[in-house]
């Protein structure tokens, strides 16, 4: 095969400017990574989710009663747009396991008695079915069972109601339902303290005196059919039955933490990939155009011999789409990898039965076609000007830099010193240029703004809900609200300093035709465990009469202090006032509503219950309250902070590293990519003045100072807009991602900015590094004897 | 001529030999050379001849392959990267044919740029008014002719008061009439500052101004003369 001479060209040229090539093709492929990670990922996770949906056939509608009797379900299946309904009984008992000093908890969840079918399916991951008639068999949940080495055929013993079983593990499963297994009152999955164990429905129907009755209803709802109409009518038929209020799919637990990392996946797609996009095109096109104002001669010959204009112009194009050729590369197969890491780390916090990476080839298409469009954008400017350049005038040597001083515009910058006139004039001469460097190097900062800023926000929501709010060392919730003796009957467990008493009533607040159903929590006046805090986290009082709502419940309802809410409780005679919302607090994950306990109780009517204790434990007798806890024949659920907290510094540790690492990496590939290019072109345009100043005496240092100067103040110009931008991303990431379900606090610390800002620095200083070196080789001679 | 007694310049046995690859080239073959303090020597010969070799190793800009050079008392075929340019810093004034100014500085700045890093400079305002360009001094290299330009060349090679004034083809880019002029503003600057000055040219006709004429052949100094009567440069034209 012939190559053409320019064709040939392009390859020698490639070669020549390899390490230009080379740091604009990263950036390209950082783009086409993150692009590929991003909506590979998104799909991925979203294809899983809805295959598996699908096949397991999830529910659309989920609802909790007391106790209602299974001939109900023939009317819920007879509500209008249900396509199929399953009554099951849901309750929380205790495995006991030796091995474990701190008590855990068992989500148990009967089994249909047709077995595989119905809604929720189950997907069997090792062993068997329990038999439908056995009173002794289970299956456990994947996590829990890998977390304490449980296989099928492994015995345990449950806590159920508060007599002791011995169960047989007869299989592992996964079920739709709890994709995210979260414990009532975690703030992160933890698969050694929390698990799902399915059994059949006659043992749970005795071991929880169910006979013929229900406690959890699922149900599928006909497509196109609104859940909300479905809900009113299934709450109407509960509510005789203690019925807590339906809630639909997008707020069952597992599904909207799904949804809330689809959501910053989405997030993610649309902010990094266009910025590395837009930094290459402007790194083409600062390249480029250098790269034909210095082959302006050659493009002459080239046009003089007989080449067309066209055929030039394609030249160069080439040279641009053998530099997005090699990012898309890259690209390409660091997208894949990432991708697959990515997916590892699913698999560890989800639990799907398969994980669909889709490799879909439109999805690297796109990706391969966005970025040679931004690189050939870049290269517009200068092929336009190859193709028109004159081939007489092309072969002229191009007029110096026209520095011209215009009447009156003369200037002179006084006190500073000849080098530094220099280096002021060459960032004022190419204004365009040095302002797309500055904005280049302030996107590398905003990267690393837009995505450090969230340790330190998570640092507070920790610090603002475990240490200042939430103060207690344990929290035991009661399975049904119990008489307030049970207070002193908790403060004299071994170990127990202070036991707090708290009630929630599950309510639906409504305002203006703005409603939400959420958990109201009754608490002493003076609550000191059990802390509710106002936005500047000062602890609140609970106030006489009234309601104390969440920021984030205020916001979903449109209700300000002084307004009056509608409030429907849930539970008991399900009572309905007319409450004043008496104050705002601060709370990030999920709505809060806060009244007097006292009050709640009056308004409930049933007596001065409770529903749980906040306890304060001290350290030594530890081990005593979970001895004591775990003995307590009845079953209640508790969650111990200093666990849930470690837990979730453990997790978001482990994540957060690898996050830095990732988006360190993405900031220092731009950071490099400008600087060492702005450098380089920097260096070939002014490598003669330099090497002229070399001659006259002045000092390897100084002159590189020179170079430098320009880079530093390119740099150091671009940390402050890029602080600004990188506050601008994460405040509208922090809007992205806000929902009933989290809200994140927004707060940019100094050391974010400072950390931004010394990593891009390294970066900037690493590649200037790179450059000095040819500024020290400068060959003096040769410049003496050529004219520019 | 003045202050023949005192040598600036002391060349011996001074040899340059390039080598590329297996290709070895000699350029300069044990060349010997005194130059004398004020004295005003043109250095003539064709192309390859070794005259500009020998010029950039006098200025510290290269080095040589075997021999020594000494500028008064020091030895500059001892001395370092660092050393060499010190020397060129505080005794060496440069004018190339193309001028090397700095576009984007004017003609003041462009001086300003020497007499800050140097010893025991002039203003830039005298240097420029040693060459006529007082009125000039605020424009840019684009917006000066070649001529100007040339002259502020000069004006900045002079304004440190070096003790050796080196001119590689100072004319080559030039009319005959303004290549006179600068020849004027050298030989005046020679003249009023006592440096001495070495011209490399292709031009026979400028040899006239000079008191000693070298002629480089071969890579070597095949003859030297002595002008008994120095020409003013507006007596010569080519």
């Amino acid at each position: 095969m012939v190559i053409s001479p320019l064709r040939r060209k392009v390859l020698r040229d490639l070669r020549r400017l390899w390490a230009q090539v080379l740091a604009i093709a990263l950036v390209l492929a950082a783009g086409v990574a993150t692009l590929i990670l991003g909506n590979g990922a998104y799909s991925s996770l979203t294809e899983t989710r809805a295959r598996y949906y699908d096949t397991s056939r999830f529910a659309d509608v989920f609802a909790d009663v007391t106790r209602a009797p299974r001939a109900l379900l023939a009317e819920i299946k007879a509500i209008d747009g249900v396509l199929d309904a399953e009554a099951r009984i849901v309750k929380l008992a205790r495995p006991d396991l030796p091995g474990m000093a701190e008590p855990g908890s068992l989500l148990v969840v009967s089994l249909p008695d047709l077995g595989g079918a119905g809604i929720n399916r189950l997907y069997l991951r090792q062993g068997r079915m329990p038999d439908p008639g056995s009173h002794r068999e289970i299956l456990l949940s994947e996590g829990f069972a890998l977390a304490h080495g449980l296989g099928p055929g492994a015995p345990l013993t449950v806590i159920m109601n508060g007599r002791k079983t011995q169960m047989l593990v007869t299989g592992i499963a996964l079920s739709p339902e709890f994709i995210y297994a979260l414990g009532p009152g975690d703030m992160m999955p933890d698969p050694r303290r929390f698990g799902i164990a399915w059994a059949p429905r006659a043992s749970l129907e005795a071991a929880f005196n169910l006979d013929g009755a229900f406690s959890n209803v699922v149900l599928k709802v006909l497509p196109g059919v609104p859940a909300d109409r479905v809900i009113a009518d299934l709450d109407r038929l509960t509510a005789r039955y203690g019925g807590t209020g339906a809630t639909a799919r997008k707020d069952q637990i597992s599904h909207a933490f799904l949804d809330a990392e689809l959501k910053q996946l989405s997030a993610m797609v649309k902010v990094l990939p266009p910025i590395f996009l837009l930094v290459a095109a402007m790194l083409v096109n600062m390249t480029l155009s250098r790269l034909v104002t210095l082959e302006r001669e050659q493009i002459g010959l080239f046009k003089a011999i007989g080449y067309s204009s066209r055929a030039v112009s394609v030249h160069y194009l080439e040279f641009v789409l053998c530099i997005s050729l090699i990012g898309i590369v890259i690209g390409l197969v660091a997208g894949a990898w990432l991708g697959a890491g990515l997916a590892g780390m699913y698999a560890r916090f989800f639990s799907f039965p398969f994980l669909v990476f889709t490799r879909d080839p439109q999805v690297y298409g796109l990706a391969a076609l966005v970025a040679v469009t931004s690189a050939v954008g870049g290269a517009l400017r200068s092929v336009g000007q190859v193709a028109r350049l004159p081939p007489a005038v092309a072969m002229l040597p191009s007029a110096p830099p026209a520095f011209r001083s215009r009447p009156g515009r003369f200037r002179p910058f006084p006190g500073l010193r000849q080098t530094g006139v220099m280096i002021a004039r060459h960032l004022c001469h190419r204004p365009v240029r040095t302002l797309l460097s500055i904005f280049g190097v302030a996107m590398s900062v905003a990267i690393l703004v837009a995505s450090l800023w969230s340790t330190a926000s998570i640092n507070l929501m920790v610090d603002v809900t475990f240490f200042r709010a939430e103060r207690q060392d344990a929290l035991i919730a009661f399975a049904t609200p119990r008489p307030v003796r049970a207070v002193f009957a908790g403060r004299s467990l071994p170990g127990v300093l202070v036991a707090e008493p708290f009630r929630t009533v599950p309510a639906r607040i409504s305002h203006r035709g703005l409603s939400r159903r959420v958990a109201v929590t009754g608490r002493p006046q003076e609550p000191r465990l059990s802390r509710v805090l106002a936005p500047d986290l000062r602890p609140m009082s609970m106030p006489e009469t009234g309601l104390i709502l969440s920021q984030a419940l205020s916001g979903a309802l449109g209700v300000r202090p002084g307004d009056r809410v509608t409030v429907e409780f849930l539970e008991g005679a399900r009572p309905k006032v007319t409450l004043p919302v008496s104050g705002l607090s601060i709370g990030y994950v999920g709505l809060g509503a806060a009244i007097d306990l006292s009050g709640l109780n009056r308004i409930m009517g049933d007596g001065m219950l409770v529903s749980g204790l906040n306890l304060m434990i001290d350290s030594a007798g530890q081990d005593a309250f979970f001895a004591a806890v775990k003995a307590a024949p009845r079953t209640e659920f508790v969650t111990l902070k200093s666990m849930t907290v470690t837990r979730f510094r453990e997790t978001l540790a482990e994540n957060i590293t690898v996050m830095i690492t990732v988006y360190v990496s993405l900031a220092t590939i731009i950071a490099v990519g400008v600087v060492y290019n702005f450098a380089r072109i920097a260096l070939s345009e002014q490598g003669r003045e330099l090497a002229s100043l070399r001659v006259l005496g002045f000092t390897r240092r100084e002159v590189s100072g020179i170079l430098m100067g320009e880079l530093a103040i390119v740099v150091i110009v671009a940390q402050p807009l890029g602080w600004a931008i990188g506050y601008g991303i994460a405040s509208a990431m922090v809007a992205a991602f806000s929902s009933d379900l989290y809200r994140v606090p927004f707060v940019i610390g100094r050391d974010v900015y400072a950390t931004a800002s010394l990593a891009v620095l390294a970066a900037a200083l690493g590649s200037a590094w790179l450059v000095r070196g040819r500024i020290n080789r400068l060959d003096m001679i040769r410049v003496l004897k050529t004219r520019e | 001529m003045d202050g023949e007694t005192k040598t600036v310049l002391r060349v011996k046995a001074l040899s340059k030999v390039y080598q590329t690859g297996d290709v070895v080239v000699p350029a300069l073959r044990s060349v010997d050379f005194q130059a004398f303090a004020g004295e005003f020597v043109v250095i003539l010969g064709p192309s390859g001849s070794g005259k500009s070799t020998f010029l950039n190793i006098v200025g510290g800009l290269d080095t040589a392959s075997s021999g020594q050079v000494w500028f008064g008392d020091m030895e500059l075929t001892a001395l370092d990267e660092g050393g060499l340019t010190r020397y060129r810093r505080d005794h060496v004034g440069f004018v190339f044919q193309f001028y090397n100014l700095v576009p984007s500085l004017t003609a003041r700045e462009n001086v300003q740029l020497v007499t800050e890093i140097s010893r025991n400079p002039m203003t830039a305002d005298d240097a420029l008014a040693l060459v006529g360009l007082s009125e000039r001094q605020n424009h840019f290299p684009a917006q000066l002719s070649g001529g100007e330009q040339q002259r502020v060349a000069i004006a900045r090679a002079i304004a440190k008061n070096p003790g050796l004034l080196l001119c590689d083809e100072p004319t080559g880019a030039l009319d005959s009439a303004t290549g006179v002029r600068v020849l004027e503003a050298l030989a005046q600057v020679n003249r009023n500052m006592g440096a001495t000055t070495l011209v490399i040219t292709h031009n026979a006709a400028i040899s006239e101004i000079a008191d000693r004429v070298i002629r480089f052949a071969d890579g070597r100094i095949a003859k030297e003369t002595v002008n008994t009567a120095r020409k003013v440069p507006a007596e010569v034209t080519w």
